[in-house]
C-alpha cells in the first residue's frame, strides 16, 4: 500500500479510468493545460490531449449539461465542478435532467455522469466561497452522493462513480487536497453505498462524513485516553442513500448517537440519521442524539469568527462529556 | 421533393394535425392529464427538417411540445398516446406524459419541460457521436422564447468553440406562452443572436414545408461534414393556446386570422392539387383514413392498455443491481469486475 495525497488518489483514478475506456472524459474549468485547482487532473491534458481532457468555459449549467448530454449515448463524463458554491448555476442540468431522466423516460435512458466539487470551509474564504452544500444534494431523489473521508476512498469512490450507471455526485473537501492515506497499489472500487466503521467501540456512535470524521477520530481518542470512553466512529461516506443498515447496527451496540456535520443543522445530515435512529431504532437509545453542526450564519471572512462559525474536534469531545454528564 | 414524397409529407402533415386535435378531445374527455402542448400550425417544422434528416439514425431533442417531433423520429403513434394516457404500455411507461415523450430506439432523446434545458444535452449528444466517429448528427427543436434562457448562450459558446455536429432548430411561433416576442426580447430576428458565436443561420418560412425542407437540407449538410453547428429559424404560428390552460386572450384576432390563411397543410394540399399531384376526393379520403387510424388503432389501444401497477412505483430511480453499489472492498476480489 502506497501513502499518496488525497489529490493523487483521485488523479490516478481519473487517469486509470481514461486509461481503460475511450469514452471517459474530464470536463471543467481549469482541468486542462492548468492541471486542475486542487490537481486532481494533473498531466493528463498532456497525455489523453484536449478531446478528452476539456477545459469548459465559465458556464456551468451549459457544461454540467452538456456532459450529462454526452452521457445519454455513452460517454462517461467527469465533471468537476471548481466549488460547491459554484455547483448552484448547474443545479438545473443537474436536478432536471441527469436525476429524472431515468424515471421519466421509463428506464430508457440514463445519465452516467461523475460530477466532483469541492466544499467546506477552508482558510478565510467569505460566504461565497464556503459553501457546504451536501444537504441539497442528498435530498434529491435520482442522484447519488458520496463524500471520501480519505485518499483510498477518494480512489475508489472515482472509481466506481464512473463505472455505475447513475449519475453520481462526489463531495470533496477544500481543506483535504493534501491529505495523506494508505491507498492500495492494485486496483479496487469502492462501494457506493453503506457506511464504514472508522473505529470501533462500545459507549457511543459518532457519525462523521468526509472531514468531519476526522473530527469524530480525534475525540475519539482523547476521550479513550482522558476520560475512559470508548466511542465508535462510523463514516458515512454514502449521503444518499444513507445506510439506515449500519446506522441501525452501530446504534444497537452503542445505545448513544451524535451526528458531527460541518453544515447548519436544519435539514441536514444529522436530522436525516437522527430519523433514521428514530424510525430503525428508537428504543436502543439510552440518551437523546446529538448534533454537532456549524452555527447558523453565511461564513465570515474573519478568522475567529469563521472558526467559532464550524464545529471542531473539541466540540464533539464537549458534547459527548456533557451526554455523559461529564461537563 | 419527388411528387410521391410530397404526397406522403402532406398525408404526415395532416396525421400530426389530426392526431393532435384528438388529444385535445381526450383531454377534454379528461383521458389525458397535466400539461398539454399542442402543435397545430407548426407542422412544417418538424416534418420538413426530418425530410432533410435521417430519422431514427440522427438524434433528435425538444422541449415539452413533442409529440410530433417523436412520432417523426419512427415512434409508435399508440405508444405516444398511451403515454398521454399514461399507461403502462406508453412509450415512457406512463412514467413521463406529453411532456417527456422519449423512444430512444428511435433515438428520441426526449421531451424536457425546463424551457431552454435540451440546448446543452444536444449540444452534450453531439460531443458524444463526433467521439465515436458517427455520421449521425445532433438535432435540437426549441422554440423562440427557449433563446432568453443562459442555457442557450453557454450552448451556442460551446457548440461553436467545439465545433460540434449540432443543428439548432428554432420554431419561432412568435410568442412564449402569453408574451409577445417583442415584448421578451431585444433582437427579435432570432437567426440574428447566434452571429456573435460565429454560427452560420438563416431564418425561412416555416410554414411552407418544401421551403423548410430546402433550408433544413443546407443545414443538415453543414452539420453532417462536419463544419459544426448550425441555427435554423422557421417562422411559425401556433393555432391553439400554448397548452390547454391558456385562453389564448393575448393575441390580436388579426394576426391570428392571418396566419390561418397560411395554414401548412393547406398550402400544400393547393400546392398538389394545382400540379395536378392530388384531387380533393383523394385528400379527403386521405383524411377519414386517418381519422379512422386514429380512432380505431390509437386511441383505441391507449384505452385498452393497462395502467401502471404500483408495486412499480419506485422503479427506474436507479439503475437495478448495478455492481458498483456494492462493490467488494477486498482489492484482490472486485479486480477486473466488469
Ligand atoms: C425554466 C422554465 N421557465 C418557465 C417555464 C414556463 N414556460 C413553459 S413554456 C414557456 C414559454 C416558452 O416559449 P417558447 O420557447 O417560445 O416555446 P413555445 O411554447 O412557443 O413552443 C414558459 C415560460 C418553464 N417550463 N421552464
Ligand atoms: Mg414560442
Amino acid at each position: 500500500m502506497a501513502i499518496i495525497m488525497y489529490w493523487e488518489a483521485l488523479q490516478r483514478a481519473h487517469d486509470e479510468e481514461l486509461a481503460r475506456d475511450p469514452l471517459v472524459i474530464v470536463m471543467g474549468e481549469d482541468v486542462g493545460v492548468a492541471g486542475g485547482t486542487y490537481k486532481a487532473t494533473k498531466g493528463l491534458y498532456d497525455k489523453y490531449g484536449p478531446e478528452r481532457i476539456m477545459d469548459t468555459p465559465i458556464s456551468e449549467n451549459g457544461f454540467t449539461g452538456l456532459g450529462i448530454g454526452a452521457s445519454f449515448i455513452g460517454v462517461r463524463p467527469i465533471i468537476e465542478l471548481m466549488s460547491v458554491n459554484f455547483a448552484w448555476l448547474a443545479m438545473d442540468q443537474i436536478f432536471n435532467s441527469a436525476a429524472k431522466v431515468r424515471y421519466m423516460s421509463g428506464g430508457q435512458l440514463t445519465a452516467p455522469v461523475v460530477i466532483r466539487s469541492p466544499g467546506g470551509t477552508a482558510h478565510q474564504l467569505g460566504a461565497q466561497h464556503s459553501a457546504r452544500m451536501e444537504k441539497v444534494f442528498m435530498g434529491v431523489v435520482g442522484l447519488r452522493v458520496v463524500t471520501p473521508s480519505n485518499a483510498r476512498q477518494a480512489y475508489g469512490l472515482l472509481k466506481s462513480a464512473v463505472r455505475c450507471d447513475d449519475p453520481v455526485f462526489i463531495y470533496e473537501h477544500e481543506l483535504m487536497y493534501n491529505m495523506k492515506g494508505e491507498v492500495p497499489d492494485g486496483e479496487y472500487f469502492h462501494p457506493l453505498e453503506g457506511s464504514e466503521v472508522a473505529r470501533a467501540g462500545r459507549d457511543i456512535t459518532l457519525f462523521g462524513y468526509n472531514i468531519s470524521v476526522h473530527w469524530c477520530l480525534q475525540a475519539a481518542e482523547f476521550l479513550a485516553t482522558h476520560h475512559g470512553i470508548d466511542c465508535e466512529v462510523i463514516d458515512l461516506f454514502s449521503l444518499s442513500p444513507l445506510d439506515r443498515a449500519g446506522i441501525k447496527a452501530s446504534v444497537s451496540k452503542t445505545h448513544r448517537a451524535l451526528i458531527a456535520e460541518e453544515a447548519e443543522a436544519a435539514v441536514g445530515v444529522g436530522s436525516e440519521v437522527m430519523a433514521i435512529i428514530n424510525e430503525e431504532c428508537f428504543f436502543e437509545l439510552d440518551a437523546a442524539p446529538v448534533r454537532v453542526s456549524a452555527k447558523n450564519v453565511p461564513i465570515p471572512y474573519n478568522h475567529t469568527l469563521e472558526k467559532a462559525a464550524v464545529p471542531s474536534s473539541k466540540d464533539v469531545v464537549h458534547a459527548v462529556l456533557k451526554m455523559f454528564g461529564k461537563s | 421533393m419527388k411528387p410521391a414524397d410530397k404526397k406522403r409529407v402532406l398525408r404526415e402533415m395532416l396525421f400530426a394535425r389530426r392526431f393532435e386535435e384528438r388529444c385535445y378531445e381526450a383531454y377534454v374527455e379528461r383521458k389525458i392529464g397535466g400539461f398539454l402542448h399542442l402543435y397545430p400550425g407548426q407542422e412544417a417544422c418538424a416534418q420538413g427538417v426530418m425530410e432533410a434528416a435521417r430519422p431514427g439514425h440522427d438524434y433528435v431533442i425538444t422541449g415539452y411540445r413533442d409529440h410530433i417531433h417523436a412520432i417523426k423520429c419512427g415512434a409508435d403513434p399508440k405508444a405516444v398516446m398511451a403515454e398521454l394516457y399514461g399507461k403502462e404500455t406508453g412509450s415512457s411507461k406512463g412514467r413521463g406524459g406529453s411532456m417527456h415523450i422519449f423512444d430512444v430506439a428511435h433515438h428520441m432523446m426526449g421531451g424536457y419541460a425546463l424551457v431552454g434545458g435540451p440546448f446543452p444535452l444536444a449540444a452534450g449528444i453531439a460531443k458524444g457521436l463526433k467521439m465515436k466517429g458517427s455520421d449521425a448528427i445532433s438535432i435540437c427543436f426549441l422554440g423562440d422564447a427557449a433563446n432568453n434562457q443562459g442555457t442557450f448562450h453557454e450552448t451556442m459558446n460551446m457548440a461553436k468553440l467545439w465545433n460540434l455536429p449540432v443543428l439548432f432548430v428554432c420554431e419561432n411561433n412568435l410568442y412564449g406562452i402569453g408574451t409577445r416576442i417583442d415584448r421578451s426580447t431585444a433582437v427579435i430576428e432570432q437567426y440574428k443572436r447566434v452571429s456573435g458565436y460565429g454560427i452560420p443561420a438563416t431564418q425561412v418560412d416555416g410554414q411552407d414545408v418544401e421551403i423548410v425542407y430546402d433550408a433544413a437540407k443546407i443545414a443538415v449538410d453543414h452539420v453532417r461534414s462536419g463544419k459544426g453547428p448550425y441555427f435554423l429559424e422557421l417562422m411559425t404560428y401556433r393555432y391553439r393556446g400554448h397548452s390547454m390552460s391558456d385562453s389564448n386572450a393575448y393575441r390580436a384576432k388579426d394576426e391570428e386570422r392571418m396566419w390561418s390563411k397560411r395554414d401548412p397543410i393547406i398550402i400544400l394540399r393547393d400546392r398538389l392539387i394545382e400540379a395536378g399531384i392530388l384531387s380533393l376526393e383523394v385528400y379527403k379520403s386521405m383524411d377519414t383514413e386517418i381519422l379512422d387510424q386514429i380512432e380505431n388503432q390509437i386511441i383505441k389501444f391507449a384505452e385498452e392498455s393497462p395502467e401502471p401497477v404500483v408495486t412499480e412505483l419506485e422503479k427506474y430511480v436507479l439503475a437495478e443491481n448495478d455492481p458498483y453499489v456494492r462493490a467488494d472492498m477486498t482489492p484482490n476480489l472486485n479486480r477486473g469486475a466488469r
